[in-house]
């Protein structure tokens, strides 16, 4: 599908789950293109799965969940997870160099060259997306291909993804394919959502999902959980004031003037 | 509020841990040199006052290079400081990350920390530098004031620091800034005991045991309110688990003889040598669980 790419406009992935297929053509793209390196092969004995999670050099992760069908039968939930992007990011919020950027697309890019690698992005992802990696010094995670963006062309992983799941373009378009999409399969009886589509989550995310289980299955925080690491400072600040003062008041009695002489 | 917690983890260990307890104990100590100035008997307790601004720099000294040596790439500290953004350039504050917060106020810290550590020691030499001469009059108490505010924030947004954040046990609860000051001077408490032991009077020795002891009481109440918290997430299981429970018994012992030292204020020798060796000891293994376990 070809897409004009402009500065200034809101782009991101509609990841259609329920067209997922498993292939890691996602991953491979993601790999060749971004230059990084592949995983020692080892068996973790966990479905079809041999990436195991988003990290510093896995920026695309296909999931294989197994689980039961409505009837009862096994089933498969396999989605192509990747850096949300979130309007109202939680690694941006505690970055103390300025590193972690929005771009002209409005996407969450980290630049590797102010990065110092002090992981507190990390600690704050909800979605365990970035990793550090020890070669560079510095985190990383998925940039929706901002130079392929930049050269007008889409990222690489939606490109090469032969069924459609992903799907790449200005997000106003993408939200009306996935509510097409989801009334087209609620028509047919089943009973999806759409994570991230709305503001419910994190603002609303650049790369938002349509979902055959609820999040949580996914590994994704429900929308009550999809909290922000801000909210704390008030809190956390006022508990360090609270201590503050009593920690004072203890020492200002013990340290107090009384009537008494070394001599006691 | 019981949230699900899919954050990965940081990979924060030891040199984040041993930072976090030393910034307590120098937060601590020169919070502790200000109220025996500013609060104590006049010169009464001189000798320890003294001692716990020359405490204070050097462990504070000690802080920038164990954050540096954390740092994936330890030659880009002064990102912390100035924005390397191209075009953009300029100071980098950014205040809803208490890392950046944490940064500036420790940099102010060791700066007002060194201004005091030296007029100290040149007093102590018997020096009357214009160092000596600020820090005597009305100039040097708000120096000591402006001090101790910093010191108080040193020693306690380690906590905030790790809340603000999307970890399990981390971000479920708000006590940690205070559990982390109220601990840290009770660590501070006793080291300038320590150094205290033969420069003051007996008096002095008891009073600093008192403040440690009033120091555990804030720290006990934090603890408990810790549970409290991390029980209506819970994740209290995550720093009970896995032998976690063995270093609060630490944490516990610590916590035991600082609040015997507050029992029986008025006794001489309420710091024997082995009640500053367990309270260190508890601060350091609360601040090993807090931040291992979730990892
Ligand atoms: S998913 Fe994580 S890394 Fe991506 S923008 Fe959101 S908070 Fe940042």
């Amino acid at each position: 599908m070809s897409v004009t790419i402009s500065a200034g406009t809101a782009y991101g992935f509609f990841t259609d789950t329920s067209i997922c297929i498993g292939c890691k053509a996602c991953e491979v793209a993601c790999k060749e293109w971004n230059q990084l390196p592949g995983n020692p092969p080892h068996f973790l004995g966990d479905s079809f799965d041999n990436t195991g999670q988003l990290d510093d050099m896995n920026w695309r992760h296909v999931q294989f969940r197994e689980t039961t069908s409505a009837q009862g039968g096994p089933a498969w939930l396999m989605m192509s997870d990747v850096c949300k992007h979130c309007n109202q990011a939680s690694c941006m919020d505690v970055c103390p160099t300025g590193a972690i950027i929005r771009t002209e697309f409005d996407t969450v890019f980290i630049q590797q060259d102010v990065c110092n690698g002090c992981r507190n992005c990390i600690s704050a992802c909800p979605f365990g997306v970035i990793g550090f990696s020890g070669d560079t010094g510095t985190v990383h995670k998925c940039t929706l291909c901002y130079d392929r963006l930049q050269a007008g062309m889409q990222p690489a992983c939606a490109q090469a993804c032969p069924t459609q799941s992903i799907q790449f373009g200005p997000l106003v378009e993408l939200h009306a394919r996935a509510d097409m999409r989801l009334v087209a399969l609620q028509s047919q009886g089943h009973d999806p959502i759409l994570y991230g589509r709305d503001d419910n989550v994190y603002g609303g995310l650049g790369a938002f999902f349509l979902l055959m289980d609820k999040p949580e299955s996914y590994g994704l925080p429900s929308t009550a959980s999809a909290v922000r690491p801000e909210r704390n400072n008030a809190p956390g600040y006022l508990g360090a004031l609270l201590g503050s003062v009593l920690a004072v008041l203890g020492g200002l009695i013990a340290f107090r003037r009384r009537n008494e002489t070394e001599a006691q | 509020m019981d949230h699900e917690h899919f954050a990965v983890s940081p990979d924060w260990k030891w040199y984040i841990l041993l930072y976090f307890f030393l910034a307590g104990i120098a937060g601590g100590a020169y919070v502790i040199g200000a109220l025996l100035r500013l609060a104590g008997g006049a010169g009464r307790d001189r000798a320890a006052e003294r001692l716990a601004f020359l405490v204070a720099f050097p462990v504070v000294l000690i802080c920038p290079i164990l954050l540096t040596l954390d740092l994936g790439s330890p030659g880009r500290f002064w990102h912390m400081l100035i924005n390397t953004t191209p075009g953009q350039g300029g100071v980098n504050f950014v205040s809803r990350s208490p890392m950046s917060v944490g940064v500036w106020a420790l940099s102010l810290f060791a700066l007002v920390s060194f201004v005091t550590f030296v007029a100290t020691l040149s007093e102590v030499r018997g020096g009357r530098g214009a160092a000596v001469r600020l820090m005597a009059g009305a100039g040097g108490s708000l120096v000591v004031l402006a001090g101790a505010l910093l010191g108080l924030f040193v020693a306690s947004y380690t906590g905030v620091l790790l809340s603000v954040s999307n970890q399990a046990v981390w971000s479920d609860t708000w006590t940690l800034g205070g559990l982390f000051l109220a601990s840290g001077m009770s660590a501070a408490a006793v080291v300038v005991a320590q150094f205290a032991r033969r420069r003051a009077g007996a008096g002095t020795e008891r009073r600093l045991a008192e403040a440690d002891g009033w120091f555990a009481v804030v720290e006990l109440l934090f603890v408990v309110l810790f549970f409290i918290t991390l029980g209506a997430a819970g994740t209290a299981g995550t720093v009970l688990g896995h032998g976690w429970a063995l270093l609060w018994v630490v944490v516990g012992l610590g916590l035991l003889v600082s609040l015997l030292g507050l029992a029986r204020r008025g006794m001489a020798g309420a710091m024997a040598v082995v009640t500053p060796v367990l309270v260190v000891l508890g601060v350091f293994a609360l601040r090993a669980v807090i931040i291992f376990s979730p990892q």
